[in-house]
């Protein structure tokens, strides 16, 4: 069923029984032309652009949970074009351009709300900084607009100017940036592969990767064993797992980050506010509550939740920037696993095993990737060349020392 | 969680600073080749179970630890000063 305001008023006039299951719950076919491992943002849109874009639709996503159980929804979904170094400037533009077309492109609605993104500074240094990532901003073709103390007092009044350790002298506001609604983006990916002959299975744990004189033939499941000509690993913060079941070891060490929302307010908070020398960042969704959160735990952890001393941490910051937010009360918190690399900076490669490739490494900047990963990871996997804009997010550049370290901080995985 | 510092005792996660897995014990030498400082500073065994990783008791007696930990659960199996080796 194509989605219209039309529908709305149609199914709302006949009770709503019209409404179909969104997508088919297939059982797994003996063997693909290409399987996909984890049914995230990334996996799912890979799938989607396999079948749109290259007509390849003999393709299944094997998911362990259900689709969208990951960290594409458990995101704070934030979405921005606001990165410095060629690699991921290029990339990041990809994909925010994408954002832009892709309730179009999947006839759903993903709740893509351009609201922008201000990034605030405190120090004439990071005034420079801001301007000279501002300057890379425009030169890659998008958006950044450096603003003064009292720009950004015109947009934020409620910040704390004046807080003893970290005055605001100003801010990075990115027009483009916003939010979207995660959930939407898994769905609206997952229906439209599936309308095009993908087919997404859920509760099917990949255990193993078969793999023949050095190139892979399918794969192991709890629901049997698939062959597959091709594999694209889109597993996240389980990277590492599965690509050790093909003889692999990755850059990656996985850590926990929380993530925190308070109950549903009046509409207060109108863009995306991230005060760095905090490690806080706040939106607010469309259902009023306030979504907020910080840094990783800083130790390596599978478990799916943080640990006190951060929650702490964050909620202090968060009051420090904005003290009204001191009198909301936070209804829930959460966390997901980041698959953390050297630099910070994800992976859409080849593997040295014939026909198995990798999508990994997208630390706890991956919603906003969703749609150029899936683009870029599709024509890898599609064509076996490298696509334009994810061309340096080799698995090679650290062996080779041509890291793509953003935010500057060296080779240690828990700092980017 | 807690850490057991063999010096100090058992302090809270607060007081330690995590720098990464224990391979940061083993640094080449400086002859060795590329692939042996790709293996130090980037590739990680990275496992969903008990590993070996260097703790600094930061806000305590200043000593490495070298901690073995469970990262499922976050269990802390045995801590001991890194200088006596991993
Ligand atoms: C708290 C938090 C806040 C974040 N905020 C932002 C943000 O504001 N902006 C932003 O851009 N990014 C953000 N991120 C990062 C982003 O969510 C991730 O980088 C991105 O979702 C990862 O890709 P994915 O969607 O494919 O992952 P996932 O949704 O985790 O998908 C991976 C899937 O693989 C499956 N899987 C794993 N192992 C197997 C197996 N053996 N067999 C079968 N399936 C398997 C998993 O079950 C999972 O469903 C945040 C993450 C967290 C946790
Ligand atoms: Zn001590």
């Amino acid at each position: 069923m194509r989605y219209s305001a039309w529908q709305v008023i149609r199914q709302g006039l006949t009770g709503n029984r019209g409404w179909a299951p969104v997508w088919r719950d297939p059982a797994p076919r003996p063997a693909y032309d290409v399987v996909i491992v984890g049914g995230g943002g990334h996996g799912l849109a890979t799938a989607y652009y396999l079948a749109k874009n290259h007509g390849i639709t003999n393709v299944a996503v094997l998911e362990k949970g259900y689709l969208g159980g990951g960290n594409v929804g458990r995101n704070t979904t934030i979405v921005r074009a606001n990165y410095l170094l060629p690699g991921n400037s290029e990339f990041y533009s990809h994909s925010l351009k994408l954002w832009e077309g892709l309730e179009e492109e999947l006839n759903f609605n993903v709740m893509h709300s351009q609201r922008g993104v201000i990034n605030i500074f405190h120090s004439d240094a990071q005034r420079d900084a801001a301007a000279r990532r501002g300057n890379a901003m425009l030169a890659q073709g998008d958006d950044a607009i450096l603003l003064d103390r009292d720009g950004v007092r015109a947009m934020l009044p409620y910040l704390d100017f004046d807080q003893a350790r970290f005055p605001i002298h100003g801010g990075l506001y990115h027009p483009r940036g916003g939010t979207a609604r995660h959930d939407a983006v898994a769905w609206g990916f997952a229906r439209g592969a599936d309308r095009l002959g993908v087919d997404l299975i859920q509760n099917c744990e990949v255990t193993g990767i078969s793999v023949e004189g050095g190139q892979v033939r399918g794969v192991e499941t709890t629901r049997g064993a698939i062959r597959a000509g091709k594999v694209g690993l889109a597993a996240a913060g389980r990277s590492s797992q599965v690509a050790a079941m093909a003889g692999l070891r990755l850059p990656i060490e996985s850590h926990v980050l929380q993530a925190f929302v308070t109950e549903g307010l009046k509409p207060v908070v109108d863009h995306v506010v991230t005060f760095g020398m905090g490690h806080f960042y706040i939106s607010q969704s469309d259902k009023g509550g306030l979504v907020f959160g910080g840094d990783l735990d800083f130790y390596a952890s599978y478990a799916a939740r943080g640990n006190l001393p951060m929650a702490e941490h964050v909620m202090e910051a968060g009051v420090a920037l904005m003290p009204m937010l001191a009198r909301a009360r936070v209804l829930r918190s959460w966390g997901g696993i980041m698959d953390m690399t050297p630099d910070g900076s994800p992976i859409i490669d080849r593997t040295p095993v014939g026909g198995l490739f990798l999508n990994a490494g997208w630390c706890y900047g991956g919603f906003k990737a969703v749609p150029g990963s899936g683009w870029s990871f599709a024509h890898l996997i599609a064509t076996g060349a490298p696509h334009g804009p994810a061309a340096r997010y080799r698995l090679d550049r650290f062996a080779r020392g041509d890291l793509i370290d953003e935010e500057g901080r060296g080779s240690q995985h828990n700092l980017h | 969680m807690r850490i057991d510092c063999p010096l100090c005792g058992a302090r809270d996660r607060r007081e330690f600073h995590y720098l990464g897995a224990a391979v940061y014990l083993d640094r080449p030498g400086p002859a060795a080749g590329p692939e042996a400082w790709d293996a130090y500073l980037h590739q990680r065994e990275n496992p969903a179970g008990r590993g070996r990783e260097l703790w600094c008791h930061e806000a305590g007696c200043g000593a490495w630890l070298a901690v073995e930990r469970d990262m499922t659960s976050h269990a802390v199996v045995s801590v001991r000063l890194a200088e006596a080796g991993a």
